[in-house]
């Protein structure tokens, strides 16, 4: 049951609900219907800890989120301010106790995410009818913790969730599986169907000595030994898969009740999905309509102070850390002003006189369209590889940085352009997160896992590593198996839920040549 | 209305707990806490209660950054595994920290007497009337309307009204008069709270490295937690010694370093003094826990048994000796005492080796139940 039922806005917070809204529609913002509600703190810290929704199904790491939120906040280190959910219509929440200035702003803010959610190609799978769906979810599993016991069904869910970002980002938008299957088998139809094409014509009374039959026998017998092979030799998977949770659901002897948690916390990471993918688009074009928004419309001017006061606060950036709302709307704003004045296209890359590009005005007026184009198709990896440029990375004294083994310190690598890209984009790359595919289920024939990670330069941290494949292997009901790198050195590390061990894999492969060389 | 939250919450704490019963050991030996408590609580890290992930290490790893600097130039430490994702990662979000727990003492030490199935203390028949308690478990006639019982009230008017034939079952109306009234009503009943002191005494001579003393300090604190939740009003005393012993204060008992050769008569002395002073031991229940590295000026044993036997034991519930081992004591002193110990069954000697020595040690000393 939900925590809360709707609540009316108060006339004051609605009235200006609808001035914005309206002002943001001019604008050209094209968004869901959205729901505003005021909650308290505590509400707040709840429903953040359940990922914004009011219903979730049962497990300890949503109180884990909420002891946290609400301790950060009664020590005063962070405060949530404002949250959105992306659902048709979309869900937003206001804090009760903010000022009248903070609604405004959040609600500028949240109209500029609505219409990301709506308009970004990314999001265009994802279901709007979340809502319901988790608490389908919430319901499902609360019936197996009725019938199989809390405790077992959190163990399981610790499990799952152990793996939950092992999935293909890529999925929602390829051609289902079924339909390739389908075609596969309309081709092999095809193929057997068809006359021998290896026959060549010849009148009916040539054909015996055209084409002997004794040597078409002999080529049969080599396709089909060609073919069993090939068949033999097939991997299982065929090409080595990225959504492991697919490949769990199909494969791994789970209990119906177990099947069906796996899938609900694979639904769920691939709604998710995208919001991680779209992190600093999607603040930055949030953060870029507040500012507009208040600057231009919304703004009384004994807020001013207040205003300004918060929006820094928001935009404040840290050596250490990349702040995504301030590299968003940097970006958002840099690509509408060289859009405005005509900065792109082969001219203004082949153009080499500095002076004339500092001064480069063509005044095309092209910047709000092109943001509103940029909004639509990028997500954060292919938006950083098209309009990061060296002059921003210079005005934003933006630089790589790297670990330093020796000294225990993240210390600054470079202000070199193309690294600091390269860096920025490796980062993003799958969150940032280590790249792992299922290669092979019944390695060394022994129905095994074999896993290998896409080692990226970045090695895995061990007892992490260990702890997961731990997981995996007692969903697996088998050992599992990682092709990683360890301390510069390919290496298998194997878990077979109690065991564990790390194989470098060339000295091993060395050893066995040596043998045989001396048998 | 419940939430679903709650539900979320209490079961995290749960895990949590567990976690800490699971390192319990590592707690009590490792005496990080002693610096960790407040007043009725103590704060515990508890690292990593998270869902493990497949994640980058450290080594080789980096991210972008916004700011001044050169290339070379620190940004910030690597920080210690279990604290996030780290750097990398764009996010606004702040870095995680360790968790810490706040705990009762009170939480601590029944988990404490869990762990090392340590029996609740049966105090000595001395029980003394020492504070009153008020119960409302009686009834009276008149009283305040704010406690008057209704459902008695009723009864009885029900039962007056029966007995004097007005009661009509088809209109069932009941209506008390002045007599039929009753009124919670409370007796002061005497608290029996028993009386209990405990006196450390602490070998603080140059033997006595500061490992062994912070073995003793910490064995100390957890005896302290186990007797503070057994008895009401615990009172301690603190007597710390070379040659010479001194009665010192709690913090003091703590903190001190000093130096010097050792005559543990000095601290049963200074003990026997207390006792006398303080605590009647017919009374109290008098624990008396002595730490020492076992080097004893020779000739000064024989006082000792004598002091022991004669004035201390008899008028102790417990008498401990904790023996810390030390590289350079001899170690002679719990020889003498095992002459006698058989002899004394509140004579209680424990050999601690080293930190992780401790939890055996509390055992041996409380398990008795005494």
């Amino acid at each position: 049951m939900p925590f809360s039922t709707h609540r009316p806005l108060p006339a004051e917070i609605k009235a200006l609900q609808d001035s914005i809204e309206a002002k943001a529609a001019e604008y050209g913002l094209d968004f869901f219907d959205t729901v505003f509600e005021m909650v308290d703190y505590d509400e707040m810290s709840m429903l953040a800890a359940y990922g914004g929704f009011p219903v979730r199904y049962p497990h300890w790491r949503f109180g884990a989120e909420y002891d946290e939120m609400m301790k950060s906040y009664s020590y005063g280190l962070s405060k949530i301010y404002e949250m959105v959910i992306n659902t048709d219509p979309c869900y937003a929440y206001l804090l009760t106790a903010n000022e009248l200035a903070d609604q405004k702003l959040v609600i500028a803010h949240v109209y500029g995410h609505c219409d990301f959610f709506k308009q970004n190609a990314w999001f265009s799978k994802t279901n709007r009818r979340m809502l319901d769906q988790m608490a389908n979810h919430a319901a499902r599993i609360n019936r197996y913790v009725d019938r199989f016991g809390y405790e077992e069904v959190e163990k399981f869910i610790d499990r799952c969730l152990s793996v939950e970002d092992l999935i293909d980002p890529h999925l929602p938008f390829a051609t289902p599986r079924e339909e390739v299957a389908r075609q596969a088998e309309q081709a092999r139809k095809r193929r057997e169907t068809a006359p021998p094409g290896d026959r060549f014509e010849a009148k009916d009374y040539m054909d015996e000595f055209v084409n002997p039959p004794d040597a078409l026998r002999e080529r049969d017998r080599e396709r089909k030994e060609r073919d069993d092979a090939s068949r033999d030799a097939r991997h299982f998977p065929e090409r080595p898969e990225r959504d492991v949770l697919l490949f769990l659901l199909d494969h791994a002897p789970l209990k119906d009740w177990q099947h069906d948690v796996l899938s609900i916390v694979r639904d769920e990471a691939y709604y998710y999905f995208p919001q991680g993918q779209t992190k600093i688009m999607n603040e930055g074009w949030a953060s870029y309509w507040h500012t507009t928004i208040m600057t231009q419309f919304a703004l009384d001017p004994s807020e001013v102070v207040t205003y300004a006061d918060h929006h820094s606060g928001t935009m404040a950036t840290s050596p250490q850390r990349l702040n995504p709302y301030k590299l968003g709307i940097e970006l958002f704003r840099d690509i509408e002003e060289r859009w405005n004045k005509g900065q792109f296209g082969p001219e203004w890359d082949a153009c080499e006189d500095r002076v004339a590009k500092e001064n480069w005005d063509r005044k095309l007026g092209l910047g709000r369209e092109k943001i509103f184009e940029v909004r639509r198709v990028h997500n954060d990896v292919t938006f950083i590889e098209e309009f990061l440029t060296p002059e921003f990375c210079a005005k934003h004294k933006m630089f790589s940085f790297a670990y330093n083994d020796a000294s225990d310190y993240y210390e600054i690598a470079s202000r070199e352009f193309q690294k600091i890209k390269q860096q920025l984009l490796t980062s993003l790359t799958n969150h940032g997160r280590p790249v792992i595919r299922v290669l092979d289920g019944n390695y060394r024939n022994r129905g095994e896992l074999l896993l290998g990670h896409d080692w990226g330069g970045v090695e895995l941290r061990q007892d992490w590593a260990r702890a997961t494949l731990t997981n995996l292997s007692e969903l697996w009901g088998r050992p599992v198996n990682l092709e990683t790198i360890v301390d510069e050195q390919p290496a298998i590390m194997f878990c077979d839920g109690g065991e564990f061990d790390v194989t470098p894999k060339g000295p091993r492969i060395r050893r066995r040549e040596t043998a045989r060389r001396g048998g | 209305m419940s939430r679903a939250i709650d539900r979320d919450s209490q079961r995290f704490k749960k895990i949590v707990r567990g976690k800490i019963r699971d390192d319990l050991k590592k707690y009590v030996t490792q005496g990080e806490m002693l610096g960790r408590k407040g007043r009725e609580t103590v704060s515990i890290p508890v690292p990593n209660i998270q869902i493990p992930h497949f994640r980058h290490g450290k080594k080789g790893s980096g991210g972008v950054g916004q700011g001044e600097g050169d290339e070379g130039q620190p940004i910030g430490k690597g920080g210690r595994p279990g604290e996030g994702d780290g750097p990398g990662t764009a996010g606004n979000e702040p870095g995680r920290h360790i968790r810490e727990v706040e705990l009762s003492m009170e939480e601590l030490a029944d988990m404490l007497g869990e762990a090392l199935a340590l029996p609740n203390i049966q105090p000595k028949g001395k029980d003394e009337i020492s504070s009153t308690k008020d119960r409302y478990n009686s009834v009276r006639r008149t009283g305040p309307d704010s406690l008057r019982h209704v459902k008695r009230t009723y009864k009885r008017a029900l039962k007056r009204s029966i007995a004097a034939g007005e009661f009509d079952p088809r209109n069932p109306v009941v209506i008390p008069v002045r007599d039929d009234e009753e009124y919670r009503s409370w007796t002061t009943r005497p608290e029996p709270q028993a009386n209990a002191a405990v006196i450390y005494m602490m070998d603080v001579s140059g033997s006595m490295t500061d490992e062994q003393k912070g073995i003793v300090r910490t064995e100390a604190f957890w005896i302290d937690t186990w007797l503070k939740k057994q008895y009401g009003g615990l009172q301690r005393r603190y007597v710390v010694h070379d040659a010479v012993a001194h009665e010192v204060d709690e913090d003091t008992f703590y903190r001190t370093r000093e130096s010097g050769g050792t005559r543990i008569s000095s601290a049963y002395a200074a003990c026997e003094k207390i006792i006398a002073r303080d605590f009647p031991p017919d009374q109290w229940n008098i624990y008396a826990f002595q730490f020492s590295d076992g080097d004893n000026w020779g000739e000064d044993n024989a006082d000792c048994l004598a002091k022991l036997t004669g004035g201390l034991l008899p008028h102790c519930n417990l008498f401990c000796y904790g023996q810390v081992e030390s590289p350079y004591g001899s170690g002679d002193f719990i020889r003498e005492l095992r002459r006698v110990e058989s002899d004394h069954e509140q004579l209680i000697l424990s050999e601690i080796e080293n930190r992780d020595a401790i939890f055996d040690s509390i055992k041996d000393f409380l398990g008795t139940g005494r």
